[in-house]
C-alpha cells in the first residue's frame, strides 16, 4: 500500500510540472481566446536562451532578467505582427497561426543556440528523502512550491489589480471591453509577456529535470489533456487537471502498464481527458458555452 | 478578355450541374489529364517520379481527406497521420493474410478500416466541440501509433517493425517501376478526386458546410448533426486511409509506424491551410507547395550560397520559413492558393480593365 501512495505522490508532483505549462495556456486563452500551441516552444526557447547565457558565464539572475526581456520582446513582436493582423478571425485561424508561430520559435531557438542537449543546474538537488515512509524528491516539492506561489500571485493579479480586471473584461467580451476604453493591444502584449514568464519558469524547472533539449517543446502535448480536463479558462483548473493527469498517468503506467505493454503514458492522458469530456464537455472548471443562432 | 465566358449558353440542367461549366476549364482539365497520363511517363526521370510526383500525389490525397473533415465539415483534426497509418497497416495485413487478394481491393479495404477507426474516434465529436475535440484526434494519433509499435502482430512479427511492401502486381502487370507506381497513384488520386468533388457538391457536402458554419443553426433547420459529423469523420478517414496505403506501398515501399507521426499530421494540416480550406483544387496546390519548397530551399542553399549553410541549420531555416508562410497565408490569404487562382481568373476575365 505504501508503494501505491509513493507512486501516487510521485504522480501528483509530476502533475504539478504539467500544470506549470498549462497555466501559460490558460492565461492567453482567458485574455484573447487564442489557443496558444506555441506555449511549448516558448518554454523551449526561454530555457535554451537562459542556459546558453549561463554557459557563457553570465550570472544566474542576470541571465534570468535578460531572458525575461527577450520573452517580452517576443511577446511584443507576436502582438504586433501576428495577433493585431488577425483580429476578429475565427478561433481555428488563430490556433493555426500559433502553430506556425511554434515552428518559427523552435527554428529560431535551434538556429541561434544549436540543437545539443544542455544540462541545467538551478541549485536544487534532486535527491529523494523520506516522509511517512515514502521516498519523495526534493526537487518535485520545490517545483510544487513554485507552482503554488505562481498560482497565488496570478490569482491576486487577476482579481485585485486594474490590469487584471481589464484582462477579465477582455476575456468576457472583447467588443464591450473596447467600448469602455480598454486598450486591447496593450493587454495582449502584457498577457503574452506573462505567459512568456510562466514559460520561462516552467522551462527552468523542466530543463533542470530532463535537460534543456528539443523535446521540451513537446510538453505542450502533455499539457493539452491537463488543460482539457481543467477547462481552458481556469487557472485552478489547470492545477487540478495537472494533478489528475499526473497521478493517474503514473498509476496506470505502474499498475496497468505491465498487462497491456509499456509506453502507455503517451496516449493514456488523452483517453482519460476524452472520458472526462464525455461527462463534462467543457472541462471541470470551464465555462459552459451558451449557443445562440 | 483573356478568360471569356461570353457566348457559352447553358441550355439544360445537366450542363448547369457539370463540374466544369466553361469550355476552357473543361478542355484545360482534359489537357492536364492527358499530359499527366500520356506525356509525363515518357519525359520524367526516376528522381522526378519517386521524390516529387508520387509524394505530391499522395499528400494531395491526404490533404483532400483532411479538407473534407476540417475545410468542409469544420471539425479540426490533428490525427490525420494516424488514419493514414491505419489504412497502410490494414491494407498490408489484408494483403498478407488473404491469399490472392487483388491490390486495389486491399487498398479499398484499408480505406474502409480507416473509415471505421475514424468514426470511432469521431464519436466524441457528438458531445464535444471546438478545441476540446483536439483531444479526441490527438488520442487517435498517439493510441494508433502505440498499437502498431507495441503489437507485433500488425507488422507480421517482424523484429525491426519495418516491413517491406510486397511487389505491386495488378492484373499480371508489374507496377513496381517508378513509372508504374506513378501511374497507379495518379489513377487512384484522379478517381478519388472526382469522388470528393461529387461528395462536396451533393446534399451531404452542403450539410457539412452548414454544420461548419454553425452547427446549432444546422440542427434547427433539420440536419441530423450526428449523421453528418460521423459521415465526415468516416469519409475523411477513408481518403486518408487510402492515402496512407499509397504512401506505404507506392512511395516508401515500406510499412512502418514512424512515418505517420504527429509531424505528418501537421504537414497535412499545413497543406490545407496553404492550399485553401474548403477547396478541392487547393489540396493539390498546397501539396505541390509543401513538396517543392524544401527542395527549392536546399537547391538555393546548395547552388547560390555554395553550401555555406550546413544541413542542420538549413532545417531550422526551413522551419522558420514554413512557420512564417503559414502566418503570412492566414493573414493575407486565408483561403489559400486556391483563392489566388480564383482571383487570377477573375482578373483575367476583366483584363485589361481592373473591375
Amino acid at each position: 500500500m505504501s508503494f501505491f501512495f509513493e507512486v501516487l505522490t510521485g504522480g501528483l508532483l509530476a502533475g504539478v510540472m504539467y500544470s506549470l505549462v498549462a497555466i501559460g495556456f490558460v492565461l492567453i486563452y482567458k485574455a484573447s481566446g487564442v489557443f496558444n500551441f506555441a506555449q511549448g516552444s516558448m518554454v523551449l526557447f526561454s530555457a535554451l536562451t537562459f542556459v546558453s547565457l549561463l554557459e557563457r558565464g553570465v550570472p544566474f539572475w542576470v541571465s534570468f532578467i535578460i531572458t525575461l526581456l527577450i520573452m517580452l520582446v517576443l511577446a511584443w513582436a507576436i502582438e504586433r505582427f501576428v495577433l493585431r493582423k488577425l483580429v476578429n478571425r475565427s478561433p481555428i485561424t488563430l490556433f493555426m497561426a500559433t502553430l506556425g508561430l511554434s515552428y518559427i520559435i523552435e527554428g529560431l531557438a535551434q538556429a541561434v543556440w544549436g540543437a545539443q542537449v544542455h544540462a541545467l543546474d538551478i541549485g536544487v538537488s534532486d535527491e529523494p528523502f523520506e516522509i511517512f515512509g515514502m521516498l519523495l524528491s526534493q526537487f518535485d516539492l520545490f517545483a510544487a512550491a513554485i507552482a503554488g506561489v505562481l498560482v497565488a500571485v496570478l490569482s491576486f493579479l487577476f482579481s485585485k489589480t486594474r490590469t487584471g480586471i481589464s484582462l477579465r473584461a477582455v476575456a468576457d467580451d472583447q467588443l464591450a471591453a473596447l467600448a469602455v476604453g480598454i486598450k486591447l493591444n496593450r493587454l495582449w502584449f502584457i498577457v503574452w509577456g506573462v505567459a512568456g514568464f510562466v514559460g520561462l519558469v516552467a522551462g527552468l524547472l523542466w530543463g533542470a529535470r530532463v535537460g534543456v533539449q528539443f523535446s521540451l517543446s513537446l510538453i505542450v502535448l502533455k499539457a493539452l489533456p491537463v488543460l482539457i480536463i481543467g477547462g481552458f479558462t481556469s487557472i485552478g483548473g489547470a492545477i487540478v487537471g495537472g494533478l489528475i493527469i499526473g497521478s493517474s498517468e503514473k498509476l496506470a503506467e505502474v499498475f496497468l502498464g505491465p498487462y497491456i505493454g509499456g509506453g502507455i503514458e503517451n496516449w493514456f492522458p488523452y483517453v482519460l481527458a476524452m472520458l472526462f469530456l464525455l461527462v463534462r464537455p467543457s472541462g471541470i472548471f470551464g465555462e459552459r458555452a451558451i449557443e445562440r443562432v | 478578355m483573356l478568360y471569356r465566358e461570353a457566348g457559352q449558353f447553358i441550355t439544360d440542367y445537366r450542363a448547369d450541374k457539370s463540374i466544369f461549366r466553361l469550355k476552357q476549364e473543361r478542355w484545360g482539365f482534359y489537357l492536364l489529364l492527358t499530359i499527366a497520363f500520356l506525356f509525363v511517363p515518357f519525359i520524367g526521370n526516376d528522381y522526378w517520379f519517386s521524390a516529387i510526383l508520387i509524394p505530391f500525389l499522395v499528400l494531395s490525397l491526404a490533404g483532400l481527406g483532411l479538407n473534407l473533415l476540417t475545410g468542409y465539415a469544420g471539425q479540426l483534426s490533428l490525427g490525420s497521420a494516424a488514419f493514414m497509418a491505419v489504412g497502410a497497416f490494414a491494407a498490408y495485413n489484408f494483403h498478407l493474410r488473404i491469399e490472392g487478394l487483388p491490390f486495389l481491393v486491399s487498398f479499398l479495404l484499408g480505406g474502409f478500416t480507416a473509415a471505421i477507426v475514424g468514426i470511432l474516434f469521431g464519436l466524441p465529436s457528438l458531445r464535444i466541440k471546438g478545441f476540446y475535440l483536439l483531444v479526441s484526434t490527438l488520442a487517435a494519433q498517439f493510441f494508433v501509433l502505440w498499437v502498431f509499435t507495441n503489437f507485433s502482430w500488425f507488422s507480421n512479427n517482424n523484429s525491426s517493425g519495418v516491413i517491406t511492401a510486397p511487389q505491386l502486381i495488378i492484373l499480371d502487370h508489374d507496377f513496381s517501376t517508378p513509372v508504374g507506381r506513378y501511374l497507379l497513384t495518379l489513377g487512384i488520386v484522379v478517381v478519388l478526386g472526382f469522388l470528393a468533388k461529387s461528395i462536396v457538391r451533393s446534399e451531404l457536402g452542403r450539410n457539412w458546410m452548414a454544420v461548419r458554419d454553425m452547427d446549432t443553426a444546422a440542427a434547427v433547420i433539420g440536419i441530423s448533426i450526428p449523421k453528418t459529423k460521423l459521415l465526415a469523420f468516416g469519409i475523411s478517414s477513408f481518403f486518408l486511409g487510402i492515402a496512407g496505403s499509397l504512401w506505404a506501398f507506392t512511395y516508401l515501399g515500406t510499412v512502418e509506424p514512424h512515418g505517420f507521426d504527429l509531424t505528418r499530421s501537421f504537414q497535412i494540416l499545413f497543406i490545407i491551410i496553404i492550399g485553401g480550406m474548403g477547396s478541392i483544387l487547393g489540396n493539390f496546390l498546397g501539396a505541390a507547395f509543401i513538396v517543392l519548397l524544401p527542395i527549392l530551399l536546399s537547391n538555393i542553399s546548395m547552388n547560390l550560397l555554395a553550401g555555406a549553410i550546413d544541413p542542420g541549420q538549413l532545417e531550422n531555416f526551413q522551419k522558420i520559413i514554413f512557420g512564417a508562410l503559414i502566418i503570412f497565408f492566414l493573414i493575407k490569404e486565408p483561403n489559400g492558393l486556391a483563392k489566388v487562382w480564383q482571383t487570377f481568373k477573375q482578373r483575367s476575365r476583366v483584363w485589361p480593365l481592373r473591375f
